[in-house]
């Protein structure tokens, strides 16, 4: 796991503000609730955006980290072409989960919280997102048995996928990939190198 | 006459045996009658999805889609980048307009691009084919090689999120944009009103948190069948997958009894332009698409 710099321990909005992407427009919102009613999946998110923004300030870092309701944004961009001081919420919403999850702090088990690691694993190995090799593994994510019932339970789509040309069961065994892998491999872990230094994660690259 | 030169981002889910390998085939022929040429960006890489924030944060995603528009610059130079999928534009125009923000930002991708022997001066501009389309072609030359009026079939015009917003098309209404249908009208086929024209379809979380995203993917083929439509039709790969997939899971669960094609604008100009079922990806259709099919099939 890494730590953030503790020199914004006592300071939640500035940490937001450094390490968050786009943190910075935080301390622009005044609270309309505009956003609050303009999540799909609204009745799951515990803290609506307008909330969130309103704990960051109060300095609530633990409740707001450890929250599950960032990881329901379904990046559907409504909030960000209504909020009347155009922040960018869809950005906030991503960084804050990017940000408590690479601090260790996302609930456990959080199934997008899985699904993005899955996915971003997925392309960084071949520059190209393979879609069967990301669904099996997403299946298998509970383990052995769970993975099993999953795909089983998806049998029937898989299979009219496969019939209509739209899933290749022989990606399996490689599948599309960018020529320059290596390249992109380097590229995204200096990237990375770069990021964690800006926003003072120890242990870099962990 | 010349044809019209594009940069082309086809991105992950059009590749052959991926989920939206039906999407690409019609494109072909839309392009080829509209002349319009898409040039392949050499070796592109993915975007990043809407999902890729979680692991991959700021300047990483930020720095593979400088790579796309790199390599578009070096390869394809004064062309426009043009992409079909709007995660995809949507993730390249986002970096093109936050690398011109901020210098820093710029500076830090291009230490990064070294590593794979790059360097972005970020003057490609990012577009969706659909603004192609729409500026570059217009409704009139679009509705020229029509042979084939789409009589009789009506369409509930699906424009979903992130075609829409943040960017969407210009001059377009984000709760109300009006091209989609007018599209359809220049196919000589009938628009209903479909009060879920942009609704979310759960995108990306139609995995991570399937019952959730189903209740949205429900209202939308119910608001369709309600206007009284045949088939919904989208701009967008991820629409069109989660709410034509998802449909036996809801009826198996729910005790609905969903039917409801959903096929791509693309596939509804190659069959309005002439081309076979086969060229405008009929058979890639979970839910067959009959009645364009008939259509198609007619000489
Ligand atoms: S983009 Fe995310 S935060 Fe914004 S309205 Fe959609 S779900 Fe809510
Ligand atoms: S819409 Fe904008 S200003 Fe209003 S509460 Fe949400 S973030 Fe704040």
């Amino acid at each position: 796991m890494t730590t953030a710099t503790p020199k914004y321990r006592n300071n939640f909005l500035k940490e937001v503000e450094a390490n968050v992407e786009e943190g910075h427009w935080v301390k622009m919102c005044m609270q309309c609730g505009v956003c609050a009613g303009s999540c799909p999946l609204g009745p799951h998110w515990q803290h609506s955006p307008q909330k969130i923004f309103m704990m960051i300030r109060a300095g609530k870092r633990e409740e707001v980290l450890t929250s599950d309701s960032m990881w329901m944004c379904t990046s559907c961009y409504n909030c960000i072409v209504r909020c009347p001081r155009k922040l960018p919420i869809t950005h906030i919403m991503h960084g804050l989960a990017n940000y408590a999850h690479r601090l260790g702090m996302a609930p456990k088990g959080q199934p997008t919280e899985a699904i993005a690691k899955l996915f971003w694993d997925n392309l960084v190995k071949t520059g190209r997102v393979n879609e069967l090799k990301f669904s099996l593994a997403m299946y298998f994510k509970d383990g052995f048995v769970q993975g099993i019932k999953n795909a089983m339970a998806m049998q029937g789509i898989g299979l009219g996928l496969v019939k209509a040309k739209r899933l290749n069961p022989m990606e399996i065994l490689g599948g599309h990939a960018c020529k320059d892998k290596s390249g992109i491999q380097k590229m995204v872990a200096k990237a990375r190198e770069i990021e964690d230094r800006r926003k003072g994660f120890s242990g870099a690259g962990a | 006459m010349a044809k019209k030169q594009y940069a082309f981002y086809p991105g992950c889910s059009s590749q052959k045996g991926a989920s939206a390998s039906n999407f690409p085939t019609s494109v072909g022929v839309v392009c080829e009658k509209l002349d319009i040429q898409l040039n392949e960006i050499p070796d592109w890489n993915c975007c990043g999805a809407s999902i890729g924030y979680g692991e991959g944060g700021e300047l990483p995603r930020l720095v593979i889609n400088a790579r796309n528009l790199a390599q578009a610059e070096n390869h394809l130079a004064g062309q426009d980048i043009v992409s079909g999928c709007p995660a995809c534009w949507l993730a390249t125009r986002e970096t093109v307009e936050r690398l011109h923000e901020s210098d820093s930002l710029l500076a830090e991708t291009n230490e990064a691009l070294k590593e794979a022997g790059l360097n972005l001066k970020n003057t490609v501009k990012a577009r969706h084919i659909v603004e192609v389309l729409i500026e570059d072609i217009g409704f009139e030359a679009m509705k020229k090689p029509v042979v084939k009026a789409i009589e009789g079939i009506k369409f509930a015009g699906y424009v979903g999120c992130q075609t829409n917003r943040p960017f969407g098309i210009a001059g377009e209404s984000f709760e109300n944009p009006q091209y989609l249908d007018r599209m359809i009208e220049t196919v000589g086929a009938e628009a209903v009103k479909f009060d879920q024209k942009v609704t979310c379809c759960g995108g990306a979380l139609a995995f991570s948190e399937p019952d959730k995203s189903q209740k949205q993917i429900r209202d939308i083929v119910e608001s369709a069948y309600d206007h009284g439509a045949d088939m919904i039709v989208t701009p967008c790969q991820l629409c069109q997958a989660n709410v034509e997939i998802y449909q036996s899971e809801i009826n198996k669960k729910q005790g609905t009894k969903f039917s409801m094609p959903v096929v791509y604008y693309s596939q509804l100009l190659t069959v309005a332009y002439g081309g076979s079922a086969k060229q405008a990806g009929l058979d890639g259709q979970l839910i067959r698409a009959e009645k364009l099919e008939r259509i198609a099939g007619k000489q």
